[in-house]
């Protein structure tokens, strides 16, 4: 069995009001210094019995074709055995 | 798998009294299972007995000429005509809200909607009466915040409108929000289906989404007060998937115009338990299930847990036997889960199986018409002679009327309340003639020249003060506001949200509260179809005000009577109808501006009140009424202000002079009953003034529409301001207090 | 004129759409459920507005894989006329359909209410009934309708005449104030470069009875019927 650990985040340059909005709520909190906050998704996919190339191939073509966006998103991903 | 030995302890943990327990002994001959006594504990609670609350609801009246189905099923119906009914009821959501507000707001939608489709109905409004505490506090902002997203999430996205309601503020509900949902659906007349188990072998299906842990025991917990530990229950909430509902309306709907469905519930509060014994009970039958064949999210379910699981989007419905694949199919189409799990037993027992194993066996009858009912003890509290004590000689007058009034429009209450309803979808089917901030909702009833109005109305502070009396005007307030919207009120839905019922002083509120009602429900005509009763309102010991929403349904004869409170142009006569006198018990001024919640609420005269709403709404019918507005919260001032600036797109002044006598602050915000302002052609009054006569109700020509000002000049006061300065205080005070912090 | 309108499980304004075109325009508009796969005969096809799949992981990212979507795909590429509303447009644009995307408003609210928008392009299949510049009240009802772009597809939107609405002050003027949730250059609905294909945030169809409040949404359907009735003989 194998975990994809999938990240997908708002690409740079686009407006992210969620993260803005959580900065600002730190801020308020007293923690200073915050530069920068973006919200993203986190993913977890589980897949039975392939390779890790294998998963690897198809957890990029998952994310091309249906978990990000790529007009808005980037994404990146690990792979955990076990 | 071995259930645990029952032990007091067990008992006790299961909201049983030693009299439940014995009861239970004596129903079934011999001392529970487990899953037994999990299934007495929830059937057997508060929330799905009604033990407390059944010997004084039944005073109330439940039929009319329109009434179809009054209360004891899924919902009230109501007969529009032409073949067409009304579907509707109110359910409240406070318990779960508390704890975590967006999920239980979202869930309480779902619940309701539940309740309108399982009759046959397509679900087509949805209106909700809030309460929450003061805004300066930012747990109250937390948890508004959390409501008004769980219904805007929830309503929108299960393709609901959320067309009106109301929000009002005060401290007793900073530790208790009230959240109740009203849903209304229309369905053909001869296409009402009901909560009934019928047909000695047909199947039981479970549908919709799978069982999982959610909620386990969720309608003991909303049989209880709250304390510190309650935030620590949080795995108990459900989490509500309105793309799941939203396949379940179409699926159920698609299956109702089959001939395949006997009987429908919806798997609400004690969910599996709850909904098969019910129907059970109504259909004279028994009913058979095996947990076994239960669809799971969840690994390691025991039956205990299968059966009082509160997982959300389920239906239990029994379809006719022979036409399964009907139900498979139909309900495949749309990704749901269908599967017999059971059958209709002709032995009047509930029995829950585990495979082979038998986990339940309860006669229905014991369980359900057999419940514990409880004439709790019930006496005046020895404050409420010091709560209702007002001397207003004490009450200094206000130095500048003016500013008294735009602190009112500012007041959370009273303010505009757009922040809240831009943020639902309270336009979707084209129905929504008359949309959010109005007296009430206008919708058209398609296919006919008909219209339906709602109103949700309650106001806890007047029951506080005087029950008997708060509960009479929660009734007269939600009629007034159907008749200035040009409907005819028809029946009503209430919820009841009180205190700890086993507090003699509460179960008083209670009673007097409902006296109230039943009395205001004989005079107006509009009998009870249904509802719900919220006990256990408190944090701390500290209980709600005793708080009663009425949903008022009324009819419109025809659409073209939908009528609004703002000003149609300049130039138009402003009179009022009824009358105005020196009252200030238990107004928002005194709270606003004096800090007081005391004395007695305004008085009213039932048989003078149903004379106004029939002069008003014959007025309305003759087709020269222009606008028309019900004086409440803040008064006659703050009403003739609303009329100035409800339209954001058209803002129209007023010039209006008040001729009597007495205290100004009374005069203009006072909130005595039973008035309507309306505006007309100057042209129409005498048609007017001829309608009033016959009905013996006052008429007082207040003044003239036009201009940019609000100008109200008495005896000893002037008000002088720019229609604009009420406007900003009324429209931008609750994003302004929403944003603080 | 026979209009299709696209049913995914969780789109909710599909019966709107077609008490217009029924009731008040009397044309012909059958539903058509997400899993059929030939479109046959429709001189244009609605995606209505709501949640098509509960708009899970992204607004229209699964309906986009729904199997109706091959056929959408033939149509518009035959030409074939497209109106994409609210979820609809948000379907279009992940397709492909359309360029860009829709991000959360900026005020990370759900917002339904009336809005202005201006008709920056009368020359498409879906404007021809409305005069240059002409403000349409029409209400929005989106928590996902901020249009973004990258640069160089908004200049191109631009200088090609494809952004067919903007958010506008009831004058007509395109100021910020205007722009309820966030987007682009008040960018409320764009079209594709062959023009028969568009998307936009405000809903039309709840702009189509004076009982209603606004009648300026039922331009687009007129000038769909219009050009429908022109240009018939190129569709099938």
């Amino acid at each position: 069995m194998i975990r994809a650990k999938v990240y997908v985040t708002l690409k740079k340059g686009v407006l992210d009001p969620q993260g803005e909005t959580v900065r600002g709520a730190l801020e308020t909190l007293g923690f200073a210094g915050v530069k920068d906050v973006r919200v993203g998704k986190f993913m977890v996919v589980t897949l039975n019995e392939v390779s890790r190339e294998e998963a690897s191939r198809r957890v990029d073509q998952m994310c091309k074709k249906l978990l990000a966006n790529p007009v808005i998103e980037d994404y990146r991903f690990e792979l955990e055995e076990g | 798998m071995n259930e645990p030995t029952i032990t007091q302890e067990i008992i006790a943990a299961h909201n049983l009294t030693r009299e439940e327990h014995d009861q239970v002994v004596a129903i079934l001959g011999r001392e529970p299972t487990y899953t037994e006594l999990g299934i007495f504990s929830v059937m057997w609670s508060e929330h799905c007995s009604y033990k407390s609350s059944k010997v004084h609801l039944q005073t109330l009246p439940t039929s009319g000429a329109a009434v179809l189905q009054g209360p004891g099923e899924n919902a009230g119906v109501v007969d529009l005509g032409d073949g067409l009914a009304a579907v509707f009821k109110v359910e409240s959501h406070n318990h779960p809200s508390f704890i975590e507000p967006y999920q239980g707001a979202a869930t309480g939608v779902g619940g309701i909607i539940r309740d309108i489709f399982t009759m046959g109905a397509r679900p087509i409004a949805l209106l909700d009466s809030l309460r929450f505490g003061p805004l300066a506090d930012a747990r109250n902002r937390y948890l508004m915040g959390g409501v008004v997203a769980g219904i805007s999430g929830y309503g929108n996205a299960v393709g609901v409108p959320t067309v009106g309601g109301e929000v009002c503020f005060a401290e007793c509900y900073s530790g208790n929000p009230l959240v109740n949902v009203l849903c209304l659906g229309i369905a053909p007349v001869d296409k009402l289906f009901y909560g009934r188990a019928g047909g000695i072998g047909n199947p039981v299906f479970y549908v919709g989404a799978k069982t999982g842990r959610d909620g386990i025991h969720g309608a003991t917990m909303a049989s209880e007060t709250f304390d510190e530990k309650s935030e620590e229950r949080r795995p108990t909430v459900q989490v509500g998937d309105p793309f799941r509902e939203k396949l379940l309306i179409e699926a159920c709907l698609e299956l109702m115009r089959t001939d395949a469905l006997v009987g429908i519930q919806d798997m609400g509060a004690a969910g599996l338990t709850c909904s098969s014994c019910e129907m059970a009970s109504r259909g004279g039958t028994g009913v058979e299930i095996d947990v076994r064949l239960v669809p799971r999210r969840e690994e390691g379910m025991t039956p205990y847990e299968v059966m009082l699981s509160e997982s959300q989007e389920r239906m239990l419905l029994v379809a006719r036997e022979g036409a399964e694949r009907i139900v498979q199919e139909i309900f495949a189409r749309y990704d749901l889960d269908a599967v017999v799990v059971g059958r209709v037993t002709a032995d009047g027992l509930m029995r829950v199986r585990d495979g082979t194993r038998v986990m339940a066996e309860i006669p229905v009858k014991g369980l359900v018409a057999n419940a514990p009912v409880y004439r709790r003890p019930a006496l005046r509290p020895a404050w409420q002679d010091e709560v209702q004590y007002l001397d207003l000689h004490h009450i200094p007058l206000p130095r500048d009327c003016g500013e008294v009034l735009l602190r009112l429009l500012a007041s959370p209450t009273i303010a505009c309340k757009a922040t809240v309803w831009e943020r639902y979808d309270h336009m979707l089917f084209l129905n929504t003639v008359v949309g959010p901030g109005a007296d009430a909702v206008v919708l058209r009833l398609k296919g006919t020249e008909r219209g339906i109005a709602l109103a949700m109305d309650g106001n806890g502070r007047y029951v506080f003060l005087d029950p008997r009396v708060g509960g009479m005007i929660a009734v007269a307030e939600a009629a007034r506001n159907v008749v200035t919207s040009g409907a005819e009120p028809v029946a009503i839905t209430n919820c009841l949200n009180f205190g700890d019922p086993t507090r003699p002083e509460i179960m008083w509120q209670f009673a007097e509260a409902v006296r109230g009602m039943a009395e205001a429900c004989r005079a107006l005509q509009t009998p009870v179809t249904g509802g719900n009763v919220s006990f256990y309102n408190e944090t701390m010991g500290q209980a709600i005000f005793p708080t009663p929403i009425v949903g008022m349904l009324g009819i419109l004869a025809h659409i073209d009577h939908a009528t609004t409170p703002g000003w149609k142009g300049a130039g138009d006569v402003v009179v009022l109808l009824g009358q105005t006198r020196e009252e200030l018990g238990g107004s928002e001024y005194l709270k606003v501006c004096h800090g007081l919640i005391q004395g007695r609420p305004p008085t009213i005269d039932l048989d003078f009140e149903r004379r106004v709403l029939q002069c008003c709404l014959e007025a309305i019918r003759a087709g020269f009424v222009r606008s028309a507005h019900d004086c409440s919260d803040g008064g006659l001032a703050v009403a003739l202000a609303e009329s100035c600036i409800s339209d954001p797109e058209r803002h129209i002044g007023v010039e209006v002079s008040l001729s009597e006598t007495g205290r100004p602050d009374a005069l203009l915000f006072g909130e005595g009953q039973s008035r309507i302002l309306l505006s007309l052609r100057e042209a129409d009054l005498g048609r007017l003034e001829a309608i009033a006569l016959r009905h013996g109700v006052p008429v007082t020509i207040l003044g003239r529409t036009g201009g940019s000002r609000f100008l109200c000049t008495g005896r000893t006061f002037t008000i002088n301001l720019p229609v604009a300065a009420l406007d900003q205080a009324w429209r931008g005070s609750l994003p302004t207090l929403l944003r603080q912090g | 004129m026979r209009f299709g309108i696209i049913v995914f499980p969780g789109s909710n304004c599909e019966l709107d759409c077609q008490w217009v075109l029924e009731k008040v325009l009397g044309q012909q508009a059958d539903l058509i459920w997400h899993t059929e796969k030939e479109l046959k005969d429709y001189d244009c096809l609605i995606l209505p507005g709501g949640f098509a799949h509960g708009d899970y992981l992204r607004t229209g990212a699964i309906a986009r894989f729904s199997p109706v979507m091959k056929a959408v795909e033939r149509y518009a590429e035959d030409g074939g006329l497209i109106l994409g509303i609210c979820n609809g447009f948000q379907v279009l644009c992940e397709a492909g359909l359309l360029p860009g995307a829709l991000l959360r408003n900026t005020s990370l609210a759900f917002i339904c209410r009336h809005v202005h928008v201006r008709v920056e392009n009368t020359a498409t299949p879906f404007t021809t009934a409305c005069r240059p510049g002409q403000v349409l009240r029409v209400p929005i009802n989106h928590n996902e309708g901020r249009y973004y772009a990258d640069p160089e597809t908004l200049r191109q939107l631009n200088e090609k005449g494809q952004v067919i609405f903007r958010y506008a002050t009831a004058g007509g003027e395109t100021t910020d104030g205007a722009n309820p949730n966030g987007s682009l250059d008040n960018i409320a609905g764009i079209c594709n470069e062959r023009r028969n294909v568009l998307g936009l945030m405000p809903h039309p169809e709840r702009a189509a009875e004076s009982l209603l409040g606004s009648t300026s949404g039922l331009l687009l359907f007129e000038s769909i019927v219009r050009s429908g009735r022109a240009a018939s003989p190129m569709f099938r």
